[in-house]
């Protein structure tokens, strides 16, 4: 039929191809001798933003923006690369043979795409990107390009996500109805916790909203960079005393034990998968808010378009219906199936919990598997 | 539509019932007639109108999207009415708030012939959004399945003001879609619905299980014993409506009309009463055993050849009306007595007596208990799973009141097994491994003995008890598959759990061969090493024993 094919592609066959080329560790340039987002340490690495399966500790020398070099440090020390420089948004920087520049993508606070500029040609990556109104982030920036290498996470025509708004009606009407419940929400640490936080605030909700401990630290950066979130506190010791409030947790965090402390508490995921019921039973979901950080169907299409790319690459998540769709509308398209990515994906909550709870795993693998073999 | 479609979507990810009814009343209360009745007539399966094939939703989607889109968005989703309501390409009329009310998609649909469903649908999927549209693919598919039943929508009525459940119950069939009159009287509005149903539900009177050490404190001769049945219990109800004309209805215990699908009965209904009895299949004189009338209720449509098969009978143990008198009020010892008058009158094959059994005093009826054919029960002892204990002075009480009638039902069978599986609960369970498959020793080709996976449980343990399971669980996991923990069992090391059921089956869908009637924890053999665990041997005894369904 009109499958495309899925095997990795060959670098030099495409024209984009001598400027970024795909190995092992992730997209590479050899004429300017970088990676960008690589998924092992590398010598020179350009980053995206600062989500665990995008940023990795290890790199030798690490550009990126001011934030995601500040979100890196709070998640791995200080001492996370050997080196790092600051890019600011716009600014046009030579490595090797080839020009770079980061432009805002709308995903988190200080989530970039990448231009790469050589011999006249224009190449893009997007990193993970959102079009919809963001009060925590610099919006997306489009970027007029050659070659456009596009996130594709939700890259099924199922997924449309809804205005915010109305998923945080959804919210507050059970937090009304059920007055006397925690209302315990999973959201990933970086980004969807402080989105959630501030389009609360944007519907008027004033009150305290309480959080895990995983969620503290990037809140309180968040807070520093002038994003207003409100009266927050974390849990801490308390439990039932929290009946009727709103508390955030990573969604890793809801099936926990930690989670039993409220009693019986209505359980929310926000995330762009629960549009998909099944996929929100699944993640223990019984009030879904679909609010994603990621592009959706529409918005992929709209921005492949308008970035004027003649030629698309289509890294982690759906491949193979943007890919299709792609081709259905003359532009030459291929998969790179990156392995080690998925942004809001099934691995990410194994990853983001690396990054986020460290501690917690390492004090529930003492307490709690003393005696297993 | 919108109110209907953000109540329908939370009470399908809403596992708790009290929530369900908390959701439902507050749906209640701000929606307006006609919709909030059109919903409870959704909820209650009464919406009678020409339901929408799924080839005929395929159809129109593929007229809007790519095939193979679809396809691979259908192979993500799982469900073919979910994958269309979220792919259907937005329109201008989306979310402009011309999305059409409740009311007018079920008066529409009941008015539309079978030609015009398809471009009804189409343009009501325009104007809808993501939830509405699943909303509505699941009305017109027929069937909401968002686990909220008829008799918890009932309730949330109820509780829109002072009435009980079984009031709600007691109107309901003679009322109809939407449902003003009732809405009015649950809500002070108005008064009772008068209504002129001549066979009315009449909530049915329920049993508490007797506690061994009850038999102390009650005295076994305030108590009628009859044989506790394993069919299904129904209320026949026949009456003559204002033109003259014979009505006739079979309930189920929860006051679903059940009449299409026995006909047969139905028409031996030729009396002005309602009986409260047991539905079984009795052939050649001798009643079944669950199995066989399963074969029956698992079939959509009745067969000629299906109702000489399996011919079902009514064995009636309670009178609550004859000729338009409510006999209710009066003692189970009088309606006792003209049940028996009246089934001598009636004379019909159909519907026969449950007959009392002649056991005097607690030890004798624990004997009849265990072993009904010593008291005569005979051959119909495939379909007795116990006694029924009325007290002779108890009026005919809808509900479960106290102290009235108790169910004794024979000993559990029970089995020491071994804990190889947990996996978490769900809603308030969610955070705890509380669903258990537990196996017995079977012999390997080798010589040696190994597990095998015998059932599933997820009830019996106290709430301690589900805490210290939880605990060995965490602690003792091997394994991890999803939501599933594999844990130690080995000859030494591991969890064995007394498992108490009612019944034993072969099955080919489980590896052991076997399969439990209604499992439960009965109790946590700490003490015991899993070595000591009961063998599989023990379990096909039973079954040569006929410790199967209902024996
Ligand atoms: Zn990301
Ligand atoms: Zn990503």
């Amino acid at each position: 039929m009109m499958r495309p094919a899925t095997t990795k592609p060959t670098p030099t066959v495409t024209t984009g191809g001598d400027i970024l080329t795909l190995t092992p560790a992730g997209l590479y340039c050899p004429r300017g001798d970088f990676h960008v987002d690589p998924v092992r340490p590398v010598a020179r690495a350009l980053i995206t933003h600062g989500h665990a399966d995008h940023a990795r500790a290890g790199h030798g020398a690490v550009l990126a923006s001011r934030q995601t070099l500040d979100i890196m440090a709070i998640r791995y020390g200080e001492d996370f690369a050997g080196s790092t420089q600051v890019a600011l948004p716009g600014e046009r920087i030579r490595l090797g043979e080839v020009t770079v520049s980061f432009h805002p993508a709308g995903h988190v606070l200080g989530s970039m795409q990448v231009l790469i500029e050589a011999g006249g040609r224009r190449i893009a990556i997007s990193g993970d990107y959102k079009r919809q109104a963001d009060p925590t982030c610099a919006p997306f920036e489009l970027i007029e390009c050659d070659v456009f290498i596009t996130e594709a996470t939700f890259g099924l025509p199922v997924f449309r996500h809804p205005p915010v708004a109305g998923e945080i009606d959804k919210l507050l009407a059970s937090h009304r109805l059920f007055d006397q419940r925690t209302h315990l929400v999973g959201a990933y640490s970086l980004g969807k916790a402080q989105r959630l936080i501030a389009e609360l605030r944007a519907r008027g909700y004033g009150r305290m909203i309480y959080l895990h401990g995983a969620l503290v630290r990037l809140c309180a950066y968040y807070a520093e960079q002038g994003v207003g979130l409100g009266p927050l506190e974390p849990v801490g010791e308390r439990a039932r005393d929290l009946a009727g409030e709103i508390v955030l947790c990573p969604p890793g965090q809801l099936a926990d034990r930690w989670a039993r402390r409220f009693g019986d508490p209505v359980t929310a995921v926000a995330s762009g998968w629960v549009r998909v019921r099944a996929r929100a039973r699944q993640r223990g979901a019984e009030l879904p808010l679909v609010i994603s950080d990621h592009a959706d169907w529409d918005d992929l299409r709209k921005t492949i378009v308008e970035t004027g790319a003649r030629e698309i690459w289509v890294t982690h998540g759906a491949e193979e219906a943007l890919v299709h769709w792609c081709g259905s509308q003359g532009l030459d398209a291929r998969p790179l199936n990156l392995i080690g990515y998925g942004d809001e994906g099934d691995t990410t909550d194994a990853v983001e919990r690396e990054a986020g709870t460290l501690a917690e795993i390492r004090a529930d693998a003492t307490a709690g598997t003393g005696s297993a073999t | 539509m919108h109110r209907f479609a953000t109540l329908l979507d939370r009470l399908s990810f809403e596992p708790r019932r009290s929530a369900k009814l908390a959701l439902l009343g507050d749906y209640f209360s701000r929606e307006s007639d006609p919709a909030r009745g059109y919903a409870l007539a959704a909820l209650t399966g009464n919406l009678r109108f020409r339901n929408a094939k799924p080839a005929t939703l395929r159809a129109l989607a593929a007229e809007r999207v790519d095939a193979h889109l679809f396809a691979l968005s259908y192979d993500f989703v799982g469900d073919l009415s979910e994958t269309i309501a979220l792919i259907w390409p937005h329109s201008e009329a989306a979310g402009s708030g011309r999305s059409p009310p409740l009311g007018e998609v079920v008066e529409r649909l009941e008015r539309a012939g079978r030609g015009e469903v398809p471009g009804l649908i189409a343009a009501w999927l325009d104007t809808l959004d993501e939830t509405g549209r699943w909303a509505l693919l699941k009305l017109v598919t027929g069937g909401l399945r968002v686990g909220a039943s008829a008799r918890l929508a009932k309730t949330a009525v109820a509780n829109l003001g002072p009435l009980s459940p079984d009031d709600v119950e007691e109107v309901w069939h003679g009322l109809a879609p939407p449902y003003e009159a009732l809405f009015a009287w649950a809500t002070g509005k108005g008064e009772r619905p008068e209504t002129d149903d001549p066979v009315p539900f009449r909530p049915a009177m329920l049993a508490h299980p007797l506690e061994v050490r009850e038999t102390g404190t009650l005295d076994a001769g305030d108590f009628a014993a009859e044989w506790k049945w394993d069919g299904i219990r129904v209320q026949a109800a026949a009456g003559r409506d204002r033109t003259g004309a014979l009505r006739r209805r079979l309930y189920t215990r929860t006051g679903e009309d059940i009449s299409a699908a026995f006909p047969d009965l139905v028409e031996t209904l030729t009396f002005e009463a309602a009986i409260d009895g047991e539905l079984l299949v009795v052939i050649d004189g001798l009643a079944q055993s669950f199995n066989t009338l399963q074969q029956r209720l698992n079939r959509k449509t009745v067969t000629a050849k299906m109702m000489r098969d399996h011919p079902a009978t009514i064995r009636a143990y309670d009178l609550l009306a004859l000729d338009g008198e409510d006999l209710r009020q009066r003692p189970f010892r009088e309606r006792r007595r003209m049940l028996e008058r009246f089934l001598v009158a009636l004379d019909h094959p159909r519907i026969d007596l449950s007959p009392l059994v002649a056991a005097d005093g607690w030890e004798a009826l624990g004997k009849a208990r265990s072993d009904p054919s010593a008291f005569h029960a005979g051959g119909d002892a495939a379909a007795i799973e116990g006694l029924m204990l009325k007290r002779w002075e108890a009026p005919y009480l809808p509900g479960r009141p106290k102290g009235q009638w108790f169910k004794w039902k024979r000993n559990p069978f029970r089995v020491d097994a071994v804990l190889m599986y947990a996996q978490r609960g769900h809603g308030k369970r969610s955070s705890y491994y509380s669903d258990y498959t537990f196996g017995v020793w079977r012999p390997r080709e080798d010589g040696g003995e190994e597990l095998v996976p015998v059932g599933k449980a997820y009830f019996g343990f106290t709430d301690e008890e589900l805490l210290e399971i939880d605990r060995f669980v965490r602690n003792n996991t091997v394994n991890r598959f999803g939501p599933v923990r594999e844990v130690r069992h080995e000859a030494q090391a591991g969890l064995v759990l007394e498992v108490a059921f009612e019944g034993l089956n072969r099955s080919g869908r489980h590896k052991s061969g076997l399969a439990m009637r209604f499992p439960r924890i009965s109790r946590l053999r700490w003490d015991k090493p899993p070595v000591e665990a009961d063998r599989i041997d023990t379990l096909l005894a039973l079954i040569m024993d006929g410790a199967t369904d209902g024996a």
